[in-house]
């Protein structure tokens, strides 16, 4: 590999861009392919190859080529900087995802409690309508208020995003699907939400919560790339 | 996909350094393998290293190989799995066989 492309490479993977690299296996030779890049067969394997988030030998016009997929990372938005928000957020980022907390109670969203990490103070349905919402990314609502995790929801259903999931009881969730059944959302929709959230493994803790949580994004995510 | 060791970060470093390195990927994976492909590692002349291609099982080699490749420049294709002849000693005890492609950054 030459040093120029080992720098474009870290270039675009510190500015969160998709990209592949791609090696022929018999010179050796490398190419640089940017997300969206559809130039020839080459390029287009390894739009495949992102989309599949999975990295791998090719043959493309009689020659063998490894793709390499350096994806952008998944993004997980929460909703709610309570508690449980704490180190689901930095379970999170140690999983490599890139973490938004939104919440606009200024009390809950300091910095103090979640050092590093991006903090929106703002209305969900605001700060969603400025990220980016695709099919890499997951959303939780903590807070249990419908005020603020309703918006968040509605903005997630009409979304491409893989994952979405609603901290609360059976009996909360049932009346969120009755909010939203009113709001217009067909029960395939709302089916889309984890309610409750988490994998049943008993979590209690709100680390263990969490863990819970994150252990049903991360089977989400990596079931779509299968 | 990322990692703790920031791999390729840290190979960019290492270079305005001026360390020569090497980098070993993993290109395909038969059956268990414990890292996909894609996984990989860097390493220094001075056979500090980061990064993983297999979970530990086969680190030493792929390192020593790296090592070689850095004084001779010579991009190599490794095998290991329990049908190779190495399998007795230097093999993945949990019976997958990967394919690691290993360079120096020139």
């Amino acid at each position: 590999m030459k040093r120029d492309l080992l720098h474009r490479l870290n270039e675009a993977r510190a500015k969160g861009r998709g990209v592949v690299l791609a090696i022929r296996l018999d010179t050796g030779v490398q190419r640089l392919i940017e997300r969206g890049d559809m130039a020839d067969a080459l390029a287009a394997a390894a739009q495949s190859a992102l989309a599949r988030d999975q990295s791998g030998t090719v043959e493309v016009d009689g020659a063998g080529w490894f793709l390499n997929v350096f994806n952008s990372p998944p993004k997980l938005y929460i909703v709610g900087a309570v508690h449980i928000a704490q180190p689901l957020s930095q379970m999170a980022a140690l999983a490599a995802f890139d973490v938004t907390v939104i919440d606009p109670r200024t009390a809950f969203a300091t910095s103090e409690r979640f050092p590093n990490l991006h903090l929106i103070a703002a209305w969900p349905d605001e700060a969603l309508a400025d990220l980016p919402l695709d099919a890499r990314t997951a959303v939780v609502t903590l807070t249990h208020d419908p005020k603020l995790d309703d918006p968040a929801l509605v903005a997630a259903l009409k979304s491409e995003a893989f994952y979405i999931g609603a901290l609360g009881s059976k009996k909360t969730h049932a009346a969120r699907v009755g909010r939203l059944t009113a709001a217009g959302f067909d029960a395939a929709a709302i089916a889309r939400i984890r309610g409750p959230v988490g994998l049943d493994i008993g979590a209690v803790s709100p680390a263990e919560i969490a863990v819970s949580i994150m252990a049903q994004v991360i089977e989400t995510l990596r079931a779509d790339a299968a | 996909m990322t990692d703790h060791d920031k791999v390729l970060e840290t190979a960019e470093t290492w270079l305005d350094a001026g360390h020569p390195v090497a980098l070993a990927t993993v290109i395909k994976t038969w059956g268990s393998a414990p890292r996909p492909a894609g996984s990989q590692l860097a390493v220094r002349k001075d056979g500090t290293f980061v990064g993983s291609v297999s979970g530990g099982c086969v680190e030493g080699a792929v390192i020593a190989e790296a090592m070689d490749a850095i004084t001779d420049g010579k991009p190599r294709k490794l095998a290991f799995g329990v049908s190779n002849e190495q399998a007795w000693q230097v093999g993945l005890a949990c019976g997958g066989q990967i394919e690691i492609y290993v360079e120096r950054v020139e």
